[in-house]
């Protein structure tokens, strides 16, 4: 007997496209490369199948092709089943601006919410990067008997148009939320990641679509927030948001650090991704690596420290990378330096070419370029 | 009712690969991992699957477990199929009786019934124990183009060398005259790779009268193979001339593994044309410390290394502490080395832990007497207690309790 957690998980993977507007050019935000060898998608799902949830939906929009070869199947995340697993709804009908707001593409997949046989509903972005137990998540929203419960972190408000910002008191009851206000200082902010009856939330997107407000966070949440029917959950720390290029170069560069890695990636709660069966990194008789992380199929000759190196990433004898995120398929030919670089996939950096940018403003490369 | 396939490949994976003592204590041959993430049966069903064939029987039978949950559904070959795909098959009980696989052809005449149900014009025979990539497809054209009853793959080997294997005496057609079984003085350097190409109908009609002959061993190079010969059907030879290395021994199999650190050689690991696919573990890109220093290797994912690493192979979650050095060493998924720990022309199996300080193996360079030199092996899940020191060429089996020093 198949045991039912009685919540499904609906993955919004173009929330903030817009904020990583270089990265997202080419793909979905959800799609994004990320830690040598995941996508940001890869998260939400694992925290969701950990969780024991099954049923999933990606709500994809533009720009889906990337994300659509990535998440297949759903094989890689155990997802490949006779009941539920996933699926990839298009909501090809929402304009970006449309999409930001998850009410038209949450009316866009009604009939698979509406035939959609759980309990509850579990709603993720893809700007998150964290190990985040959703069953706990989920458990806390039941207890509490909130309509809606907001995943938060407490830090500096992280720099998204739409960013919300919540009080709680002592039972993590929302007691004030604002939206779109980016104070200063610390203060608790939402993840992007909320639990809601399925139901309720039928009822909640028919009813604000018809009146044609279509701002999830606005037209919801905050009248809720009002009536004091939202509760909040806090993550862990080390859950870290990817809203700019910056942002997401401090995230990957996290990863040097072995708790945080120990954190992101325990043994017994994998992040699970797409294969890809690289060999494993081959280090030259000149290769001078430290500080660095490197996945499979990469070939290292030359001299790196302090990076991070995707999958069949070449680093030619004598090149120098310091401080860079190489992306998969890159190749540094011989001599060639790079300093605080992003190359997205399939960069080729020529023999002797100099690339530079600062340690608080990364270069970024696009996809395919040859330099 | 089964689709018919052109070709069935029927892997023999049922060998112990006793003179791999300690490290197939628990597993069989085929599934001793190799290369960095590999195990060695990936090759032949990466081979199969990369050929065109998809149809493959796994013949086991001794210590199943760990190579049965291996293959699993074939998912990571691209061998789980409605109806071809891959199958594990072990001896069974009929009416008729029960038996273990006597030998590599009994093996195959116990499993006719499996390979019919294909209808199949050619059986591949295949063995689990050999690192090579090939062509299959290639071979069997050659197969039909010469209208063969059998092609056996050939690798030309150092005439000294040629006493070690099968050695086929062929003409210069390519048709085999001959078949000798190591001989004293070889006549040719054409050595057999083990590969064979059969017409299912003759197979066959061999396979029943050699199972009815008993004084026969049921196996391919001493029964079925001479005695085609002797019924003058047509054997062929066909000719390999990439990288094939048997992995039978500690030392075969050390040195396969180094051989990948040659970019001389010409096994080329990342060769996205012809993929070898393994069951991975899935884990994060392996991390190199700030003090670590790591020449001529090669490191699978998840790993931690802060140490010193030199031509040196480490699998998936190996650790290796702060001081340590590892030179011409493998280390295999979950090996985990202490601080100033030393692990030198050595294999440590899966979860082997060497405690702090502790010095495995010896370099010939330091050696007294060069005979008693060879690679030291820990087995799985073995420990070396902190400042043991393991002599060359040892076989650990058990754990090793470690001394004060620190």
């Amino acid at each position: 007997m198949i045991k039912k957690t009685g919540v499904c998980g609906l993955i919004f993977p173009s929330v903030h496209d817009e904020m990583l507007h270089e990265l997202t050019e080419v793909r979905a935000l959800g799609s994004i490369p990320f830690g040598g060898r995941y996508r940001l998608v890869d998260f939400p799902l694992s925290n969701l199948v950990h969780a024991g949830i099954t049923d999933i939906s990606v709500i994809t929009t533009k720009k889906y092709m990337s994300l659509a070869r990535h998440v297949g199947s759903g094989k890689a995340w155990d997802l490949s089943r006779k009941k539920q697993g996933l699926s990839l709804l298009p909501a090809l009908g929402a304009t970006p601006e449309q999409y930001e707001g998850r009410m038209v593409p949450l009316y866009e997949v009604m009939e698979w919410l509406e035939t959609c046989d759980e309990e509850y509903v579990v709603m993720s972005d893809c700007y998150v990067v964290g190990n985040i137990n959703y069953k706990a998540l989920v458990k806390k929203h039941i207890d509490s008997g909130a309509e809606i419960t907001i995943a938060y972190k407490n830090g500096k408000c992280p720099d998204l148009p739409d960013a919300l910002v919540l009080d709680v008191n002592e039972s993590q009851k929302v007691t004030c939320l604002r939206v779109g206000a980016r104070p200063q200082g610390e203060v608790n902010y939402g993840i992007g990641l909320y639990v809601i009856a399925r139901e309720t939330l039928v009822g909640l997107v028919k009813e604000a679509y018809s009146c044609g407000k279509l701002s999830f966070e606005r037209d919801i949440l905050l009248p809720l927030a009002e009536g004091g029917n939202l509760h909040a959950y806090e993550v862990p720390e080390f859950t870290m948001i990817v809203s700019n290029l910056q942002t997401y170069f401090d995230a990957n560069m996290a990863m040097m650090d072995k708790d945080i890695r120990a954190k992101l990636f325990p043994a017994d709660y994998p992040v699970y991704t797409q294969v890809h069966n690289c060999a494993p990194v081959v280090y030259g008789l000149n290769s001078d690596m430290t500080g660095s992380l490197a996945a499979d199929g990469a070939y290292i000759d030359g001299v790196v420290t302090d990076s991070l190196l995707f999958r069949n990433v070449k680093v030619e004898t004598g090149a120098t990378v310091r401080n860079c995120i190489l992306m998969e398929g890159s190749v540094v030919h011989k001599g060639a330096v790079l300093e605080n670089v992003v190359l997205d996939k399939d960069v080729s950096v020529s023999e002797g070419r100099v690339l530079r940018g600062a340690p608080t403003y990364p270069l970024y490369v696009n996809k395919g370029r040859e330099i | 009712m089964f689709r018919k396939q052109e070709c069935v490949a029927m892997l023999l994976a049922g060998g112990q690969g006793s003179r791999l003592y300690a490290l197939t204590r628990q597993i069989a041959k085929p599934a001793v991992p190799y290369g960095g993430k590999y195990r060695i049966i990936d090759f032949p069903l990466s081979n199969c699957i990369n050929s065109g064939i998809e149809t493959v029987g796994v013949l086991t039978q001794y210590r199943p477990l760990v190579l049965n949950e291996y293959i699993g559904s074939g998912e990571p070959w691209d061998l789980d199929r409605m109806d071809a795909g891959v199958h594990v098959l072990p001896p069974y009980q009929a009416i008729s009786g029960a038996g273990w696989y006597k030998g590599t052809a009994n093996a195959i005449y116990q499993n006719i019934e499996f390979i019919e149900r294909y209808d199949p014009e050619y059986v591949l025979v295949l063995s689990g124990d050999h690192i090579y990539k090939m062509d299959y497809s290639k071979m069997i054209a050659q197969h039909k183009e010469r209208n063969a009853d059998c092609t056996i793959a050939v690798l030309e080997v150092e005439m000294e060398e040629a006493k070690r294997f099968g050695i086929m005496n062929a003409n210069e057609d390519g048709s085999v005259y001959e078949f000798e079984e190591k001989p004293a003085n070889p006549k040719s350097n054409l050595a057999s790779m083990g590969i064979y190409v059969f017409s299912w109908q003759k197979l066959r009609k061999y396979l029943v009268e050699d199972e009815a002959d008993e004084t026969s061993s049921n196996d391919f190079g001493k029964n079925i193979i001479p005695n085609m010969l002797n019924n003058g059907e047509r054997l062929f030879t066909y000719r390999f001339d990439g990288y094939w290395k048997d992995v039978g021994t500690i030392d075969s199999l050390w040195e396969a593994n180094m051989d990948l650190l040659d970019p001389k050689v010409p096994l080329f690991m990342r060769d996205t044309k012809w993929r070898i696919y393994s069951r991975t573990a899935g884990l994060p890109p392996h991390y190199i410390g700030k003090n670590a220093k790591v020449q001529n290797s090669m490191i699978s994912e998840g790993s931690e290394i802060e140490g010193n690493m030199e031509f040196s192979i480490a699998f998936p979650g190996v650790v290796v502490e702060e001081g340590a050095e590892i030179v011409d060493a493998i280390l295999m998924p979950g090996a985990h080395v202490g601080k100033n720990a030393k692990v030198q022309y050595a294999i440590l199996a899966e979860d082997v832990v060497v405690e702090e300080g502790a010095v495995v193996g010896e370099k010939p360079e330091e050696m007294e007497n060069l005979d008693e030199w060879g690679v030291a092996v820990v087995a799985s899940g073995i420990r070396i207690g902190a400042g043991v020191q393991v002599p060359a060429k040892a076989m650990i089996e058990e754990d090793q309790k470690g001394g004060e020093q620190k």
